[in-house]
């Protein structure tokens, strides 16, 4: 009988749509390299994904280091340039309140222009603002994917009953009205642990935006994840796991998780700008973040309110989100590329 | 339990060394609840997928196990293996019955029968290089070879043929037939005493199916590993198997060994099963006609399958009895031993031309009248 070795012939055949000569370096430069090395190799090939990467870290820097980027021009968000008696010498607004020079009174000291009425530091407000937003949506979709995809594994991957109430507990979630509950529910949370007759403190606030935003935020994830993995459950490679002798844990882990990657970044990526967005709404809706704390969607707010007066006031925060939503949705399209073997890259 | 009587002298003295049973199969059932109603969902019947089989696998041996579409040989795979539980019947490996066993009561069983998989490409995760896909088991089952799972892993790809130094790559890179043996090496890696070949070879080209059917035969001699191969390709089971069982329905109808049943048949299935293959010699007017069945529609419903013979809506042969009394499977007069069947009326032991062609499809006799006439 023929040695397996010898049917395979000279390897003429060994990789599809390849010849083989041409592999043999390829795989000599291969070794000893992990998935995850060829994963970020093929990453780095990726221009587009490195930029827009460089771009959103960019964004988190500058949003942690808000305190210090302030330093440079020597403002702050709080002060009101235009009323303070302190900065009399050096006035931003004129007789009706609008910012004085153009572009909403861009100058040396206040790089973005002022906001017309109280003259606040727009570049101030805008760094300490994505501050707030930013990590407010990093850590409510931090907790929204980590929820949905716990919920969507358990329910995808044990079937059954368990299935069955993991998915009417998911529906009786999905039923409730969000934009309305976010309203209603603010005050309700809020006035649950905080006295009527004190002031909310801002940390509380953010963390009922958190909770609320969290409990109403989940399922879309959960259901993407439960698909996935009631597919992926009965697929083969799942039951070689099994006749192994490998854990349920395990195969969740080893098995199943690592080919939901692909949905659960796609979907993280439309889920942070999104939540931002949703910050923002709560913010303008007036159950969010008040006065004076900075916040990225109420400087929308307040752009629509000057829009007629001071139409660039709008221009730096709106240029800013739509540059963050594109290049973290770019991004996402790339980490997911880089993670599929099968890309090509 | 007789078998056990038999001193270990006396039995290598006859050669029976090699019939030690590892496997032990009997009145396995496996019954799949059916679900319906409105507006409450309850059990309303029951697909019989296996229904009370006995088989037994000897050490080092290769038995097959052939039937139609859906007659339940796979879900006999699949509760040999355990990934299935068994609603009646035991399954005994080296006489320790694992029908009911947990996960953890199987751990020390699970590295000595391994399975391998149909689909080439469902069974290998497309997430995972070949090197962890083949280290995997071991790692499970908390093996450390000499010179670690990496060498293990390079020397299990050449046992199957592969490029050592492909370990690093992912599954979409190869073929089918590459993917299968990556399949093989995996179910090598743990060095099990049984596999049980799931249809292996029936995804993959005509012409990879005779490469991978070799490298599981030099497999299981050089390695000593017995199969349970569960094919519905008569000629790759008759290449591969030295005993080979016919199943219908959920029953095993005839077993014996090779020969028994593929020269001297006697369940009118098993004669129907084989006149289905295609033959060559069709123009040679030397040669020795085969006889010539064919069957009209399907197979019944396992839902509800026929009372006493479940073979007897299809087959030319039944009486009344047959649907009264559902026939044993014994030796019948004039079977070598070990070739049992189970009918009341079984068909003469050999698969020559007979003066009539038995058609009972009457589409395709018809068909065959006109054209005659």
């Amino acid at each position: 009988m023929t040695s397996p070795i010898d049917i395979e012939g000279g390897g003429t055949s060994v990789v599809d749509g390849e010849p083989g000569p041409e592999t043999q370096p390829e795989v000599k430069r291969l070794q000893g390299r992990s998935p995850g090395q060829l994963m970020w190799i093929r990453f780095k090939r990726d221009r587009t994904g490195v930029i827009c990467a460089i771009v959103v870290i960019g964004y988190f820097v500058v949003a942690l280091l808000a305190p210090l980027l302030v330093k440079l021009p020597g403002t702050d968000p709080y002060t009101l340039y235009g009323q303070d008696p302190t900065y009399a010498d050096k006035p931003v607004l004129d007789q009706f309140g609008l910012p004085l020079g153009y572009l909403g009174g861009v100058s040396g000291d206040h790089w973005f222009g002022v906001e017309p009425q109280y003259g606040r530091d727009l570049f101030a407000m805008l760094v300490y603002g994505m501050r707030t937003s930013l990590y407010m949506a990093l850590g409510i979709t931090v907790l929204v994917m980590v929820t949905g995809v716990v919920v969507g594994l358990i329910g995808g991957y044990f079937g059954g009953r368990t299935d069955y109430w993991i998915g009417r507990a998911t529906d009786f979630f999905l039923s409730f009205p969000q934009q309305l509950f976010f309203i209603a529910f603010m005050p309700v949370v809020t006035s649950f642990f905080v006295d009527p007759r004190e002031e909310t403190p801002t940390y509380f606030r953010a963390l009922a935006m958190l909770i609320v935003l969290w409990l109403l935020g989940w399922m879309g994830m959960a259901r993407l994840v439960r698909s996935t993995v009631l597919s992926l459950r009965e697929r083969e490679f799942v039951e070689a796991a099994k006749v192994s002798g490998a854990s349920p844990w395990r195969i969740v882990r080893k098995e199943i998780l690592p080919n939901v990657v692909t949905p659960i970044l796609v979907q993280f990526t439309y889920t942070l700008p999104s939540t931002i967005l949703s910050i923002a709404f709560l913010s303008f809706a007036g159950v969010g973040f008040v006065e004076p704390t900075p916040d990225w969607g109420r400087l929308f707010a307040a752009g629509a309110r000057y829009a007629e007066q001071d139409p660039a006031f709008m221009f730096f925060p709106g240029m800013a989100l739509v540059i963050f939503v594109l290049c973290f949705n770019l991004l996402g399209d790339s980490v997911r590329d880089a993670f599929d073997p099968k890309s090509g890259r | 339990m007789k078998e056990d009587l038999v001193l270990p002298a006396t039995r290598e003295a006859t050669e029976d060394a090699a019939l030690e049973p590892l496997l032990e199969v009997s009145g396995l059932t496996k019954y799949f609840p059916v679900r319906g109603g409105f507006p409450i969902r309850r059990t309303v019947g029951h697909v019989q997928a296996v229904d009370g089989i006995d088989l037994t696998v000897h050490v080092a041996e290769s038995f097959g196990l052939v039937g139609e579409s859906g007659c339940g040989k796979s879900t006999t795979g699949r509760l040999i293996t355990r990934l299935l539980e068994p609603t009646s019947g035991s399954v005994s490996y080296r006489g320790q019955d694992i029908s009911h066993a947990t996960r953890k009561q199987l751990a020390p069983i699970r590295s000595e029968i391994q399975m391998i998989f149909q689909d080439p490409y469902s069974s290998l995760n497309p997430r995972q290089t070949v090197g962890k896909i083949i280290s995997g088991p071991m790692e499970i089952n908390g093996i450390a070879p000499a010179g670690g799972r990496e060498k293990r892993v390079r020397e299990l790809l050449e046992i199957v043929g592969l490029n050592p130094e492909h370990f690093n790559r992912f599954p979409h890179e190869f073929s089918g037939g590459q993917r299968q043996r990556i399949g093989v090496a995996r179910a090598l890696s743990l060095e099990p005493k049984l596999i049980v070949a799931d249809e292996p070879v029936s995804a993959l080209d005509v012409s990879i199916q005779a490469q991978v059917v070799n490298l599981l035969q030099q497999v299981q001699k050089e390695l000593g590993i017995a199969f349970l191969f569960i094919a519905h390709d008569l000629a790759v089971v008759r290449h591969f198997s030295q005993r080979v069982a016919v199943m219908y329905l959920g029953k095993i109808i005839e077993v014996g060994d090779r020969e028994s049943i593929y020269d001297r048949p006697r369940h009118p299935y098993t004669h129907a099963l084989l006149s289905a293959v295609p033959e060559v010699n069709l123009m040679d007017e030397e040669a020795p006609q085969h006889e010539r069945i064919r069957l009209a529609g399907d197979v019944p419903s396992p839902i509800n399958p026929p009372s006493g013979c479940r073979f007897r809506t299809r087959c030319w042969k039944a009486q009344d009895k047959c649907a009264s009394e559902e026939p044993p499977l014994v030796r019948l007069s004039g079977n070598r031993s070990g070739h049992l069947t189970a009918c009341h009326f079984p068909e003469e032991p050999t698969t020559q031309g007979r003066a009539e062609d038995i058609v009972l499809d009457p589409a395709l006799a018809a068909l065959e009248e006109s054209s005659e006439g």
